[in-house]
């Protein structure tokens, strides 16, 4: 009888998992979108400044090292949560949501300095796609800092249950992906963007 | 820079005020909803209609709700179609016709818009709904809540659609809304806000149903159900939904940078400022043209059933079936550039889309013949859902041959944007998608009420639409050879095209006499539902799992689980006579509680939608928090299933079962 329940459970477990990793690819298929309309934009700068005179690597680096360390320590969230640490699983949760914090106020900063000196979206063509491009990778960051700050109350309050340890999983899936997606806008806007290609 | 002004935003009191047409519909949707609530009342249904249908998680009962959401939008838009028609008839040289030119241009936007994205798409997953879960033989679907979700969504968009009738209006840009027409500087008013948020809440209800079906399809398959031994409707519905998870988010993205552009005064698809109008047309078809396959695979899955029950004969070349959806799959992403030849993108990619648009009606050919064999030799009954296919193949072959001439490039540059296009994409759409979901209403519908609906009054109307469909689109394939280009509201009495326009609206006259009477039928057919009661859940001799449970189906659809060895395996089973049914026992099972949060969502969905259109910053404010409080609630209850015994189940399972046992 025990067997059959957790025959049951599994089968859920695995369709939430399989159902998510689809959305995850809906959503790259979004990305791939944005990046292709960067792509045809980016050179589209309107007598405006170009990729090259605006981004600073120093920055977009240490945004990338914030958020590549983000990803690093809320994986541990996720072995903390396999051992069965509670109070460890809310410390690494509690990191992870400072590191993602910070990476958005970077973002946030950088965008509102360009507004500042009159570089806003309004001006070309590349910059309403690199708006868009990296804001909607922010959004995404949003949600996941919304989804962390609520799950670490639940485990607070619920412990760690099977839905808790599901529901942490999908949201280590969800940062990862954030984390992959930045690592191509680093690429491909920053990296490529500061040699002017 | 002022996005969101004022307490009502950008509302003021002049979107109230419209012409007479208008005032019409306006008057008629007022009148016909204060009707409904008012037979709800006095027949005291209300409790009926929340507690049995708006809240039910049940796949079958979702289906039924999006089939009937999606007749009343068929009805609304073959409204604006027959005023299409009647405007053409007569708006010729003197003559202005009854519709002012910017209205007109509403009419053919929001008739292609409801068309496709609520008439079409509303009784695709309609039917989806009803048809997957019942013929991989699993009680549900792998996500029951948000598959209520998507349906409310799809409410939702509807509704926003609507209210462009009676507040604002709606965008005048065709149904694709091309930049840079559909930008601020073009189109001031907020009719394209309307479309771009109407299609956006749509899109992401799509978008969650295809996630929740592609997931039902893989893991919620009835035991030893191996992929090729799945019916050829589970695997069309696989295709399709794997083209809406690839397309949609496309879509998505494409309208919003259209909505970025005309709010924020950014420059995706301007003319000036860097922008590209083209790179719009790109996107937007490469979500498009999947969106044309998406709709037409489900119904190619449906004729595939109907046409093997109906000719007592296995479906001819399975396996071909299966490669051809697939190769259909992969290819409707390569031949997205054919829709705009014109735009110039020089004769060696022009060449490249024109032969992969060639290329992709071999496939579709393989089914034709695989259906055409599998009738060869059949004891074929030509009950109406067989009308429906005959007419289909007929028609949609024309249709299709049209397509491949029209994807030669220099045919292209005569016939592009010529009523030549438009006759070629309704064939496609009106005698492929719209008769196979026809026909599949009237096949599975035994299976949701327990009754058939009358055969005889539904083979008339199939020889209506038939016929009213060739006298309607003969004439606008003439026409566009002639030169008449789309989307014209007037044109000069020299040009001699009136005779033809006159023929073609005595067409879409026919046609409606095939609605009215499907709906003739469908309302005799309740009063005699008591004869035409389906005592045995198999009244059309099927071969597939649906027709091995009672009709009408119970929530459950199975009591005991099927167990399955081969392809066809019901209708099998009949064959052998000295078949002995294995003992199986029953066993409780757990069941989805209904839930109410799908209908807030819509509310909420609604308001931001509303919002975002006259750009009202609190009630936009107000719909995305609430969206996000009723998801926070949902994921954090952990009391969503009942369980379901043996005392819980209908009296025929519990006759049948005590029988056994």
């Amino acid at each position: 009888m025990d067997k059959t329940i957790d025959l049951v459970e599994n089968t859920e477990k695995t369709k939430t998992y399989i159902g998510f990793w689809i959305y995850i690819m809906t959503d790259c298929v979004l990305f791939a979108s944005l990046f292709a309309v960067y792509a045809v934009l980016h050179h589209n700068t309107n007598g405006g400044p170009s990729g090259q005179s605006l981004f600073s690597m120093p920055y977009a680096l240490a945004e990338t090292l914030i958020l590549l360390t983000s990803s690093f320590t809320s994986g541990l969230s996720m072995i903390a949560a396999r051992n069965n640490h509670k109070n460890k699983v809310i410390f690494w949760l509690a990191i992870t949501f400072l590191l993602g914090a910070s990476f958005l106020y970077l973002e946030l900063h950088e965008f509102n300095h360009l507004v500042q000196i009159g570089d806003s979206w309004r001006v070309s063509g590349f910059l309403s796609s690199y708006f868009t491009l990296v804001g909607t990778h922010g959004l995404h960051i949003t949600v996941g800092l919304l989804w962390m700050a609520i799950i670490s109350l639940v485990v607070i309050k619920r412990g760690l249950t099977k839905g808790t340890i599901k529901g942490l999983t999908l949201l280590n899936i969800f940062w990862h992906f954030l984390d992959v997606i930045w690592i191509f806008i680093f690429s491909v806007v920053y990296l490529m963007g500061h040699i002017g290609l | 820079m002022n996005y969101f002004a004022g307490i009502l935003g950008l509302l003021t009191i002049d979107a109230f005020k419209h012409d007479l047409v208008q005032y019409f519909g306006v008057a008629v949707m007022t009148l016909s909803a204060i009707f409904a609530v008012l037979a709800l009342t006095y027949f005291k249904r209300w409790k009926w209609l929340f507690g049995e249908w708006l809240t039910s998680l049940d796949p079958k009962r979702i289906g039924v709700m999006y089939i009937a959401v999606a007749v009343l939008m068929l009805l609304k838009a073959g409204t604006d179609a027959g005023m299409m028609r009647l405007q053409q008839s007569i708006s010729v040289g003197n003559n202005q016709g009854f519709l002012k030119a910017s209205h007109y241009q509403q009419v053919f936007s929001a008739h292609g818009t409801t068309m496709i994205f609520f008439a079409a798409m509303g009784l695709m997953f309609g039917l989806i709904n009803i048809g997957v879960p019942l013929l991989i033989g699993s009680r549900d679907v792998a996500f029951p809540f948000l598959n209520s979700v998507s349906f409310w969504l799809f409410v939702s968009a509807m509704l926003l659609l609507n209210t462009s009738l009676a507040i604002g209006d709606f965008s005048g840009a065709g149904w694709l809304a091309y930049p840079p027409l559909s930008e601020l500087q073009f189109s001031p008013s907020t009719g394209v806000d309307y479309w771009i948020w109407s299609l956006q809440i749509a899109g992401i209800g799509s978008l969650l149903s295809g996630i929740n079906f592609i997931v039902t399809i893989i893991k919620n398959r009835a035991k030893g159900m191996t992929l090729m031994k799945m019916p050829m409707f589970v695997w069309s519905v696989f295709g399709s939904m794997t083209l809406v998870i690839f397309a949609f988010p496309i879509l998505t993205v494409t309208i919003t940078l259209l909505y970025l552009d005309r709010l924020l005064g950014m420059h995706f698809f301007t003319g000036a400022g860097g922008g590209n109008p083209m790179m719009y047309v790109n996107l937007i078809w490469a979500w498009g043209h999947p969106e044309v396959y998406i709709l037409i695979l489900p119904a190619f899955g449906i004729f595939s059933e109907i046409v093997a029950t109906f000719s007592r004969k296995r479906l001819f070349g399975y396996t071909s079936m299966v490669w051809a959806i697939w190769a259909i799959v992969l290819l409707s992403f390569t031949v997205w550039l054919h829709h705009f030849f014109t735009m110039g993108s020089g004769a060696d990619v022009n060449g490249f889309f024109g032969i992969m648009t060639m290329i992709i009606a071999i496939p579709t050919g393989v089914k034709i013949f695989n259906w055409l064999f599998t009738m060869f030799r059949g004891r074929i009954k030509f009950a109406s859902p067989m009308i429906w296919f005959m007419g289909f193949i007929i028609l949609f072959s024309i249709g299709g041959i049209a397509g491949v001439l029209l994807a030669v490039p220099p045919a292209d540059f005569q016939l592009n944007n010529s009523l030549f296009l438009v006759a070629h994409f309704h064939s496609m759409i009106v005698s492929g998608v719209l008769f196979g979901y026809f026909a599949g209403l009237t096949y599975w519908f035994p299976k949701i009420y327990g009754f058939s609906v009358k055969d005889k009054i539904g083979k008339y109307a199939a020889y209506f639409w038939i016929v009213g469909f060739i006298v309607a689109f003969v004439p606008l394939y003439i026409l566009g050879i002639l030169g008449a280009t789309r989307r014209m509201n007037h044109y000069s009495s020299s040009l001699g095209f009136q005779p033809l326009f006159i023929v073609a609206g005595i067409g879409v006259l026919i046609i409606g006499a095939g609605l009215f009477i499907q709906l003739i039928q469908i309302i005799t057919s309740i009063r005699d539902r008591k004869k035409l009661q389906d005592k045995t859940g198999d009244p059309w001799n099927g071969r597939t799992l649906e027709w091995s449970i009672p009709s009408p189906a119970p929530e459950y659809s199975y009591a005991i689980l099927p167990i399955i060895k081969e392809r066809d395996q019901f209708w099998n089973e009949k064959q052998d006579e000295n078949n002995s049914k294995i003992q199986k026992k029953f066993k409780n099972f757990s069941m989805p509680k209904n839930s109410y949060l799908g209908l807030v969502i819509a509310f909420f969905a609604f308001s931001l939608g509303f919002a975002a259109v006259w750009h009202i910053l609190w009630l936009f404010i107000f719909g995305l928090l609430g969206i996000i409080s009723i998801i926070i609630i949902r994921s954090l209850d952990e009391n969503r299933d009942r369980l379901v015994t043996f005392d819980d189940l209908s009296k025929v399972d519990q006759l049948a079962l005590g029988k056994e046992q």
